[in-house]
């Protein structure tokens, strides 16, 4: 087999998996914002119809897993495996949303870029043949997340500037294998992986998690683009996953430095998913749903349209547990980054 | 990447770029959101006195009471969240921002059962004001007890 591994951390995919069908499931702040439109499902009920926000959660990735397979065509016995995590405690929100589907699963946690990684280790299983079809789902929720991370909701306190609002949301994505007689062009194309190292620049401010996860992100771009010998004007667009506004300017300014310009191709999910002047969300939105939610509505409908043919999507993710930040730890972050691409019929 | 910032540079460029609340307005904020949780603790008091008969203590009491009762109120309607929001510190000093520090996590709780949710995690926030404040109290009682031996006091 010829050798797929390009540069330090990348992988070029000889016969590129696609994603055959993806789901959205996201909460009503979500739903009012900017990107309402692109969404499979809104939904008003903050516990989704069940009695807390952990088993609200688990109700969201369940169905945007079930709406995934039913946009496929195929049927659930078709899919090998499951890539999954979000942000709670030992994945309780993933867990307990895929145990009625009866299909082998890896639980995940990278922070907020888990939409990344699940999607990477799903496209890398299916290009080396060790399953036709995998589903990768992240999900995150405002209530189980501010509860576990930081305050319960009721309670009264101002956020700072820098601080992200956590979207509720779940996207689901089904990734299939392509050989090269039918190279499914009319689908868009994960053609490579790079995965992100942890990066830690000593930033110990939980509130300001855009300037946590900023180097990692810059790191993941620099180190995709260099082993692909590619420059950031080759792609349409350069999507980072919950930088918010403030980790959005760092990017761009380290990445500057090491003498890379993606100033007019780069966009932020967090910056996009809200309308931060009407719904007060200071920097934007964070969480494995911000960019698992904005590529499966409003990305990859921008490429099923043709108007973008290939775009880097870079989710984000800030590694800190309680536990870590009261013991005065830094605040590492990471980032994944997929090349897709959608080629013209 | 080629060009790495060290950790300190990094951060004091961080700091830079990160927009902050504006001080004076906080303050004019927390002032006259917490003179109006004392005005309207003052006019309890007031009212207990004049039309209900009660002497100085049993009037605090009813102050207190009252305007614990008011917080927990707003609590569990999500209104208090956004009055702390405005007054930061003022909103969240006088006794009605304790009992909005002792309300929210026992509704936030109340799923993981009577002892294990709410009975453990009712003084999450409080649980530090309690324990200093209680400690606090000892200590300046001990200085008073010994300035009250050498007549001093």
């Amino acid at each position: 087999m010829k050798q797929q591994a390009v540069g330090k951390q990348t992988v070029k995919f000889d016969n590129p998996p696609i994603i055959l069908s993806h789901a959205s499931v996201v909460g009503e702040m979500e739903g009012q914002g900017p990107l309402a439109s692109y969404f499979d499902q809104i939904e008003p009920d903050p516990a989704f119809g069940k009695d807390s926000w952990e088993e609200g959660e688990s109700e969201m990735v369940r169905r945007a897993c079930q709406t995934a397979i039913s946009k496929s065509g195929i049927t659930k016995s078709d899919i090998r495996y499951i890539f999954g995590g979000d942000l709670l405690g030992q994945l309780i929100g993933t867990t307990f949303g895929l145990k009625d589907f009866d299909i082998p699963v890896f639980g995940l946690y990278g922070a907020c870029s888990t939409c990344g990684e699940s999607l990477s280790l799903a496209a890398m299983t299916v290009a080396a043949g060790y399953a036709a079809n995998a589903l990768a789902v992240t999900s995150s929720h405002y209530g189980s997340a501010e509860k576990q991370f930081r305050f319960p909701l009721e309670y009264g306190n101002q956020r700072p500037l820098s601080a992200t609002w956590t979207v509720t949301g779940s996207g689901a994505f089904i990734v299939s294998s392509t050989n090269t007689e039918q190279p499914m062009n009319q689908y868009p194309h994960i053609t490579s992986v790079t995965t992100g190292k942890i990066v830690d620049y000593g930033v110990r401010d939980n509130m300001n998690m855009g300037a946590c996860m900023a180097p990692a992100a810059a790191d993941v771009i620099y180190q995709c683009l260099t082993d692909l010998q590619m420059k950031p004007t080759q792609f349409d667009k350069i999507i980072t996953g919950d930088l918010g506004k403030i980790g959005s300017e760092i990017l761009i300014k380290l990445l500057l430095d090491n003498g890379y310009d993606i100033i007019s191709q780069h966009m932020d999910c967090g910056v996009e998913i809200y309308d931060n002047d009407k719904q007060d969300t200071h920097s934007g939105g964070s969480g494995c749903g911000c960019s698992a939610v904005t590529l499966s509505g409003y990305i990859l409908h921008q490429m099923k349209e043709h108007i973008w043919q290939r775009v880097l999507f870079v989710p984000t993710g800030a590694l800190l547990s309680t536990v870590s930040f009261n013991e005065g730890q830094t605040i590492p972050g990471t980032a994944h980054a997929l090349v897709i691409e959608q080629k013209k019929e | 990447m080629k060009i790495k910032q060290n950790d300190d540079a990094y951060n004091k460029y961080v700091d830079a770029i990160t927009p902050k609340h504006n001080s004076f307005i906080n303050c004019a904020n927390a002032f006259w959101i917490g003179g109006l949780i004392c005005i309207i603790g003052q006019a309890i008091y007031d009212l207990s006195m004049n039309y209900f008969d009660c002497n100085k203590e049993d009037a605090a009491s009813w102050t207190s009471t009252i305007l614990v009762l008011l917080s927990v109120i707003l609590t569990g309607f999500n209104v208090y969240k956004k009055i702390a929001k405005l007054g930061g510190a003022g909103a969240l000093v006088p006794i009605t921002g304790f009992a909005n520090s002792v309300a929210a996590p026992t509704i936030e709780y109340q799923k993981e059962g009577e002892v294990f949710g709410k009975g453990v995690k009712v003084f999450t926030i409080a649980g530090p004001v309690i324990l200093f404040g209680v400690f606090t109290s000892w200590v300046l009682g001990v200085i008073y007890w010994i300035l009250k031996i050498a007549g001093i006091v």
